[in-house]
């Protein structure tokens, strides 16, 4: 593959398509399939060859066009129009309209609202415009351009430069930044590395990564290749939930063409660079997303964490130097080798540069995905983009982050959404997930809700995670069955601290995080359903529960 | 790490099925590291695990049974008990909680007079639920026999199970 190859590909990709008249995006990724949007495309295409149109019609399967609620989504290029709620039935009259050049109006799905308009995509500028399970409408989009770039006209070190300058912070959820741990690995010794791409999305709610992973394959495959030229690794990992069948597929379908044109495998571009990417499925355990852990299930072990240092850029999948992000953090790799890393800094806040994907969820009138610049304010977020509450309800608090975030109430709604600005309200960014919740929501309940999924999820290697957690699951629902006093609260709130501070890894680091926001922010709901009493019985009441519930 | 070397290999059964799995073992040169790679692959074969699949991959790789059951029991994906004929999940992500998923889990929970995680006596439906199906649009969802169906209601949910079970019995 050289060059000019993939000039090639990309004029005579771009030539068939301006060949067509009528281009047809039907949404197949993981929303909108649930909604059998693959037989609204066959629909299409059945009535496309009934009407003779096959010469100047294209139907093509595209990734997520982000407003999910609305699903199935069908957008029509040479009308510039989108139809949202599209059935099998609807078929005829669409292709009909193609003919009469006027839009189907019940269908329109309206595109100059803020949902759309106050989006910036990079992570997400292919996703809903390609079709992912062809390598060649990637290339189209400047795809593997920026791979070429780095392999034949930068070092090694000017990339992690790049990426360094950007300013880019770990997607993941700790935010770490990108261009430093590439250094360190890039830094560390030992003939093999590692590159390993995280795409174990336990967070509940979040769907970002899955996303982009069903509607731009390529992106992190290219983002994953750059980083094994600039920390010189020769064999890559993604590791992906064993429950999301769709997108091992389409990973699996990228990894061949991109190995058979030569973009991956041995000697990428004609390089000296040879790097092979294999998929490592996960068995549905949220503690694997933790890194150490994640390494442990990659060789084939209980996914349990190890106390850090040393770190994987030391010492990783067996013991060699091993560089694992995030999807999205790879994801953003490619446009910012395209377009350099003073571009992307030039986007988002001081300390939080470019973009944020997330997954608005729960209580809100716009479900979906969305990419937005970093700093822009909860509720521009909230009410601008997501449409804000549905059925007249009063908005109470936005969760992020999961089951290690916090809730955020109405009052730091103006509050720009970095990094930095998260934790100071005691939630975090995490992977990108965005529940949001109305008055009706008990936030006691969401608090044992999270901790319920902290408990059954924690790995029980240290103690703090496996015990605490179950003695706070236990005071929780105690209190939510109006039985515990202000003594079980104090208790409650000591525990929070001392798995805080005590766990070995984030999971319990951070599991009391939803419990501490919403004492701190909605403090009065505990005080409403605790009951009178000195404590003393109840005292005995959890060590007799605690008994039973101990692992 | 050198595999020790196989000699004729012996398969729990004459089911072609061992072959799959097999398979998989071999193309990683039958090393410890492909341990989750091939529970999936006897899962995907034989819809569970059970204590010859457990100790056929256990003396295939060289690893101890105990080491392999832990492994088995550690991740949620996989399952040591036969699932019933037909299979309803509910997602209990966060989104799908919050929309009152839990009141769609108890519905079918009383309903059949199983718990999460169970099989009804005469083997006709599990009962499951997820940690989040990443269809959070459509909140709350539900998967019955790989079919999501989502914004759904505990009615229609107990409607559709009802005309599915009820049907084969």
């Amino acid at each position: 593959m050289t060059a000019e190859e993939l000039d090639k590909i990309a004029e005579d990709e771009r030539e068939s398509s301006r060949n067509c008249r009528h281009r047809l995006h039907v949404c197949v990724a993981a929303g909108c399939l649930s909604l059998h949007s693959d037989q609204v495309k066959n629909s299409l295409e059945a009535q496309i060859k009934a009407s003779g149109l096959e010469s100047e019609c294209r139907v093509k399967g595209v990734g997520c066009m982000g407003l999910c609620s609305a699903g199935p989504l069908v957008s029509v290029s040479s009308q510039d129009v989108t139809y949202k709620g599209v059935t099998s039935e609807d078929a005829p009259e669409i292709v009909q309209s193609l003919q009469a050049a006027k839009p189907v109006e019940r269908l329109r799905c309206s595109t100059d609202v803020p949902f759309f308009t106050r989006q910036k995509k990079i992570v997400l500028e292919n996703c809903g415009a390609i079709d992912p399970e062809r390598i060649e409408e990637y290339i189209a989009a400047e795809g593997y351009a920026a791979l070429h770039k780095a392999l034949t006209t930068m070092t090694g070190a000017q990339t992690i430069e790049q990426v360094s300058r950007s300013g880019l912070r770990g997607r993941g959820g700790a935010g770490y930044p990108t261009g430093l741990k590439w250094g360190m690995v890039s830094k560390a010794g030992g003939a093999a590395k590692f590159v390993i791409c995280n795409a174990d999305e336990g967070d509940p709610g979040a769907f970002m990564d899955r996303s982009v992973l069903e509607s731009d394959p390529h992106r992190v495959l290219e983002g994953m290749a750059i980083a094994a030229y600039a920390v010189g690794a020769s064999q890559g990992y993604i590791y992906v939930r064993a429950e999301y069948p769709l997108a091992v597929k389409r990973l699996k379908t990228a990894i061949r063409q991109a190995e058979r044109l030569g973009v991956l495998g041995h000697n990428v571009f004609g390089t000296p660079l040879d790097f092979k990417i294999d998929i490592r499925l996960g068995a549905g355990a949220f503690v694997c997303g933790e890194e150490t852990a994640l390494i442990a299930s990659i060789e084939g072990l209980r996914g349990q964490p190890r106390p850090r240092p040393p770190f994987p850029a030391e010492a990783g999948l067996w013991g060699a130097p091993t560089l694992i992000n995030n999807v999205e953090t790879f994801a953003n790799i490619a446009p910012i080798i395209r377009n350099g890393g003073d571009w992307y800094a030039s986007i988002g806040t001081e300390k939080s540069k470019g973009t944020k994907t997330f997954a608005l969820a729960g209580k809100i009138n716009n479900t979906g995905l969305i990419e937005v610049p970093m700093g822009i304010t909860l509720r521009d977020i909230i009410y601008e983009i997501g449409g804000g509450v549905p059925d007249g309800k009063k908005f109470k608090a936005v969760q992020t982050g999961g089951p290690s975030g916090g809730c955020i109430p109405e009052q730091f709604l103006d509050m720009p959404v970095d990094y930095d600005s998260l934790s100071k309200v005691g939630s975090i960014m995490g992977s990108g997930g965005m529940i949001i919740m109305d008055e009706t929501s008990s936030m006691v309940d969401v608090a044992r809700f999270f901790m319920e999924f902290c408990m059954t999820e924690s790995c029980g290697k240290c103690v703090p995670c496996r015990v605490g957690t179950v003695h706070m699951h236990d005071l929780l629902k105690k209190i939510i069955e109006r039985k515990a006093t202000a003594r079980d609260l104090a208790l409650l709130e000591d525990l929070c601290d001392m798995v805080k501070c005590t766990s070995l890894c984030g999971l319990g680091q951070s599991a009391p995080n939803p419990v501490l926001t919403t004492l701190r922010y909605f403090h009065h709901e505990y005080d409403e359903l605790l009951v009178q009493g000195d404590g003393a019985g109840d005292a005995r009441g959890i060590a007799q529960g605690a008994k039973e519930t101990v692992p | 790490m050198i595999p020790a070397p196989k000699q004729v290999r012996t398969m729990p059964s004459k089911d072609k099925r061992w072959l799959i799995v097999d398979a998989t073992m071999r193309r990683y040169g039958y090393a410890g590291s492909s341990l989750i790679e091939t529970l999936h692959v006897a899962q995907e074969s034989f819809a569970y695990l059970d204590e010859d699949a457990l100790r056929f991959v256990a003396s295939s790789l060289s690893l101890p049974l105990s080491k392999v059951y832990g492994v088995a029991t550690f991740y949620h994906h996989f399952t040591l008990k036969p699932q019933g004929e037909h299979t309803c999940v509910i997602c209990m992500g966060t989104a799908c909680y919050i929309k009152g998923a839990a009141q769609l889990l108890t519905a079918l929970e009383d309903a059949y007079h199983v718990k999460d995680g169970q099989t009804t006596q005469d083997k006709k439906l599990s009962v499951l639920t997820a940690r989040c199906l990443g269809s959070c649009g459509l909140a709350p969802a539900a998967v019955f026999d790989g079919e999501v169906a989502g914004k759904i209601s505990s009615a229609e949910l107990l409607a559709r199970v009802a005309k599915q079970v009820g049907n084969d019995r």
